[in-house]
C-alpha cells in the first residue's frame, strides 16, 4: 500500500521548500521530492536574495545560512560599445542588521535551507523525477515518480516544479509558454581572490555590489546582463526573452562572450577562472501568464506559476512568498478537511492580495511594450550615452549651446513627436 | 542470514582539488559521497537477501555527518545501520580503523548473530584495502577478496560459493561462514531504489554507538594512539608531457620514426644485468 501524506511537494527550490518548511512547523507530514543530486544542484539564478520574504521564514537568517555578500550598492550601467552611463545607490545602512539583500551561490544556499525544512520535520527525497499528477474523479490525489512501486498519495499536491512546469500543464493549468514569455539566461561563476574583487567594486570584505546592466549588454535586446559579486568570485550572465533570440539569431553563448569581452567589463573580470556555466530558462511573462494557481487537490508556486519580476529582478522571493502564502492555504484546508479547488482558492486570493500579483499587475505592459518597440534599448541607450559625453567633454562650447545641440540631435532624428509618443509610452508601461 | 556491511563517507575524488600549498585534498571542494566499491557491497547485500532473506545492518565509523551513508545505504535496500563515532576514533589510520569496526561488528553480533561481512574493494580517498582484511584477521575469519559473484549461499551447511577475480581469469572457491568479502565494482549494477526505500531512508535514524558503547575495547589501539602509520610525504604527480606526434605518410612517418630510434639506440638495447 504506497503512503499518504498530507502534501508532496514537487520541488526543493525557494518555493516548494518553503512551502515544505512551513506545512512541517504546522505538524503536517509533508513529503518534498526533488529531482537533482540534492537542492540547488539544478537551480539558476543570478544571484541575489532578498531578506524580507526570506527573514517571513527564517528571522536572523544570516547568523546561519551560507550567504556570501551583503549588498550596499546597486548600479545601473546603460551601456553603449565604449561607454556607460552609470548610476545607483551605496549606503552602509544595508552593511548591517537587518540588510536589503545578499548575493548567494544557489548550490550552497539551497541545500541549507533544504535542512531547515528537513530539521522541522518534512521528508526530502533527492534524485527523483516526478512524471505526473494522479488524478482521480477530477481530482489530484498524488504524484507518480520515476522509481519503482513510484506511486505517491497526498491530501495536496503542490507544484514547485519552476519553469515550464510540464506537471501543471498536464492538468491543463497553461499552454506551452511562447517565446517571448521566457527569457534564457546563461552565467558563469568566475573566481577571483577577495583583494582584487574588493579593489576593483571599492568594497570592504563583507560588502557586496551589484551591477545590472542595459543596452549593449544584449547588443540592444530586450533583456538585461548583471555583474554580482560573491566573497570570492563574480556572477556575470546575460539573458534576453526567447523570442528575441530567436530573431536576432543570438546565440546564449555568443552573447555572454561578448559581454565579457566588452571594454567596460573586461577589466573587472580579469585574471579570473571560470568555475561553472550555466543557463535557465527564467520565467517573464509577467501577470498575464501567470497559469490557473489552484485545482482540486493541488496548488502551483514560483517560478512554475510564473511569479517573476523582471523589471526588478525578483523572483527567489516570489517564489518563497507563494510557498508561504500556499501553505497557509493548505493548512486551512486541512482544519476545514477540504481540498476541493474552492476551498485551496484561499492561496489564489492571498496571492493575488499580495505584493506579489500587484507588482506583475503594475508592469503588466513592461514586456510587452519593450518587445514590440525595440528601440529603447536598440537607440536610446546609444543616444543618450552621445548626450552624456557631449555634454561632459569640455571644448568651449557654452553649456546651453550645447543642450540646444542634443535635444536637436535627438529630435531631428525622430522627430520631436515620436520622442514624446515612445517617452508616453514607456511611462505608461512601468507607471 | 544476517549480512554486516561496512560502508564509508568519502569526498568525490572525481571533484576534489588538492591545495597545492599543503598537498593535501581540499575536503571543502567536494562532495561527501558514500564510496562507490561500497555501495555496491550493499548492492550485493540486497542481492543475496533478496534470494536467501535475511537482514541487513549496515556499519560506518566517522564524523557525525557520516550518517548521510547510511540513508544512502538505507535507499539502496539495507534494513539498518550503525554509526560509531567519537573522538577517541579521529585520526585512526586502517589498523585502528579496523579494531574499531570489529569491536562494533562484536557488539551487533551479540543481538544477531553475523554470517557474512561484505566491504568494498578498497575506498576511494585511502585507496589502501587493508580495513576489510583487517577486520577478518581481528574477527578470526576467512577474507575473501575481489569478489566479482557470489554464486550460491548455503545456509544449512553455512556454507558460501564466491568467484574470486585473478589478473587471469577467475577462481571459485568455497568458504564456511561467517566470512568477510571485499567486492569490486563488476560485481553488479546498482538499481534504481524504489520509491518505499526513499521514503524508509528519508525517516532512517541511525543507531550511534560511542567508544562507551562498545566492549572491551583497549584505548590504546583507537584512534591516532593506535596508528602508526606516519604519512611521509604528500605531493601531487606531475601530469605526464604530451609526446610528439608525427605526421605526413605512412612510409614518411616510418622513417621519421626510425631517425628517432637510431638516435636513441639506448632504447633498443636491453640493459645488461650487473
Amino acid at each position: 500500500m504506497p503512503e499518504k501524506f498530507d502534501v508532496v511537494v514537487v520541488g526543493a527550490g525557494p518555493a516548494g521548500t518553503a512551502c515544505a518548511l512551513t506545512c512541517a512547523r504546522n505538524g503536517l507530514n509533508v513529503l518534498l521530492i526533488e529531482r537533482g543530486e540534492y537542492p540547488g544542484a539544478k537551480n539558476v539564478m543570478g544571484g541575489v536574495l532578498y531578506r524580507q520574504q526570506m527573514e517571513d521564514l527564517i528571522p536572523e537568517f544570516w547568523m546561519e545560512a551560507p550567504l556570501e555578500r551583503p549588498v550596499i550598492e546597486q548600479r545601473f550601467w546603460m551601456m553603449d560599445k565604449e561607454s556607460v552611463i552609470s548610476f545607483g545607490y551605496k549606503g552602509l545602512e544595508w552593511a548591517a542588521p537587518p540588510y536589503n539583500n545578499f548575493t548567494v551561490l544557489r548550490a550552497q544556499f539551497d541545500q541549507w535551507f533544504a535542512k531547515k525544512a528537513v530539521e522541522a520535520g518534512a521528508l526530502l527525497i533527492n534524485e527523483t523525477v516526478v512524471t505526473e499528477c494522479i488524478v482521480e474523479n477530477g481530482k489530484v490525489v498524488g504524484v507518480r515518480t520515476d522509481r519503482p512501486d513510484g506511486e505517491i498519495y497526498a491530501d495536496v499536491v503542490v507544484l514547485a516544479d519552476g519553469v515550464n512546469s510540464l506537471l501543471s500543464k498536464q492538468l491543463g493549468f497553461h499552454k506551452e509558454f511562447r517565446p517571448d514569455e521566457v527569457a534564457l539566461t546563461v552565467m558563469e561563476v568566475i573566481n577571483l581572490p577577495k583583494e582584487k574583487i574588493n579593489d576593483r567594486f571599492n568594497l570592504e570584505d563583507n560588502q557586496g555590489c551589484t551591477i545590472e546592466i542595459f543596452g549593449d549588454s544584449t547588443k540592444g535586446n530586450l533583456g538585461t546582463a548583471f555583474l554580482y559579486t560573491n566573497k570570492e568570485s563574480l556572477n556575470i550572465g546575460v539573458g534576453t526573452t526567447l523570442s528575441s533570440m530567436i530573431k536576432a539569431k543570438l546565440k546564449p553563448y555568443e552573447l555572454l562572450d561578448y559581454l565579457k569581452n566588452h571594454p567596460m567589463v573586461k577589466p573587472l573580470i580579469a585574471g579570473g577562472e571560470s568555475a561553472e556555466y550555466l543557463a535557465h530558462l527564467i520565467p517573464e511573462g509577467g501577470f498575464r501568464s501567470v497559469p490557473k494557481v489552484a485545482g482540486n487537490g493541488v496548488v502551483v508556486i514560483g517560478d512554475a506559476a510564473q511569479l517573476v519580476n523582471a523589471i526588478h529582478r525578483e523572483g527567489s522571493n516570489m517564489a518563497m512568498h507563494s510557498g508561504l502564502l500556499a501553505a497557509e492555504a493548505v493548512i486551512e484546508a486541512k482544519n476545514r478537511g477540504d481540498f476541493s479547488e474552492s476551498s485551496l482558492n484561499s492561496y489564489r486570493e492571498a496571492l493575488y492580495n499580495s505584493f506579489i500579483i500587484k507588482d506583475l499587475e503594475k508592469y503588466k505592459d513592461a514586456a510587452h511594450t519593450f518587445e514590440k518597440y525595440p528601440q529603447y534599448f536598440k537607440e536610446y541607450v546609444p543616444m543618450m550615452n552621445q548626450a552624456a559625453s557631449k555634454f561632459f567633454t569640455v571644448d568651449g562650447t557654452p553649456k546651453r549651446d550645447k543642450q540646444k545641440q542634443i535635444i536637436k540631435n535627438m529630435t531631428s532624428e525622430k522627430g520631436t513627436l515620436r520622442v514624446l509618443q515612445d517617452l508616453y509610452r514607456a511611462w505608461k508601461a512601468v507607471k | 542470514m544476517h549480512i554486516v556491511v561496512c560502508v564509508k563517507q568519502v569526498p568525490d575524488t572525481k571533484i576534489i582539488k588538492i591545495n597545492p600549498k599543503t598537498n593535501t585534498l581540499d575536503r571543502r571542494s567536494a562532495p561527501a559521497i558514500l564510496n562507490p566499491y561500497d555501495a555496491h557491497a550493499v548492492q550485493e547485500a540486497v542481492k543475496i537477501k533478496k534470494k536467501n532473506g535475511g537482514t541487513i545492518s549496515v556499519l560506518s565509523m566517522g564524523p557525525p555527518q557520516a550518517t548521510e551513508v547510511i540513508k544512502k545505504s538505507i535507499e539502496i535496500g539495507a534494513d539498518r545501520g550503525y554509526l560509531i563515532s567519537d573522538r577517541a576514533f579521529a585520526g585512526a589510520d586502517t589498523l585502528a580503523t579496523s579494531y574499531a569496526l570489529s569491536k562494533a561488528l562484536e557488539r551487533i553480533g551479540k543481538d544477531l548473530p553475523v554470517d557474512m561481512i561484505i566491504c568494498g574493494k578498497h575506498a576511494i580517498d585511502g585507496d589502501t584495502g587493508q580495513v576489510g582484511p583487517g577486520i577478518a584477521r581481528r574477527m578470526d575469519i576467512p577474507p575473501i577478496t575481489s569478489v566479482i559473484e557470489v554464486t550460491e549461499v548455503n545456509q544449512q551447511e553455512k556454507t558460501v560459493l564466491i568467484k574470486r577475480k585473478l589478473t587471469r581469469g577467475y577462481e571459485l572457491i568455497q568458504s564456511e561462514m561467517p566470512c568477510l568479502l571485499t567486492v569490486e565494482k563488476e560485481i553488479n549494477e546498482i538499481e534504481y531504489s524504489p520509491m518505499p526505500n526513499m521514503i524508509k531512508a528519508a525517516k532512517y535514524e541511525p543507531i550511534i554507538w560511542t567508544v562507551n558503547d562498545l566492549e572491551n575495547v583497549e584505548r590504546t589501539q583507537l584512534g591516532l594512539k593506535g596508528s602508526p602509520t606516519i604519512v611521509g610525504k604528500m605531493f601531487t604527480p606531475p601530469r605526464p608531457e604530451g609526446g610528439k606526434k608525427l605526421e605526413g605518410s605512412a612510409s614518411e612517418q616510418i622513417s621519421q620514426l626510425m631517425e628517432i630510434l637510431m638516435e636513441k639506440k639506448d632504447l633498443l638495447t636491453i640493459p645488461s644485468s650487473k
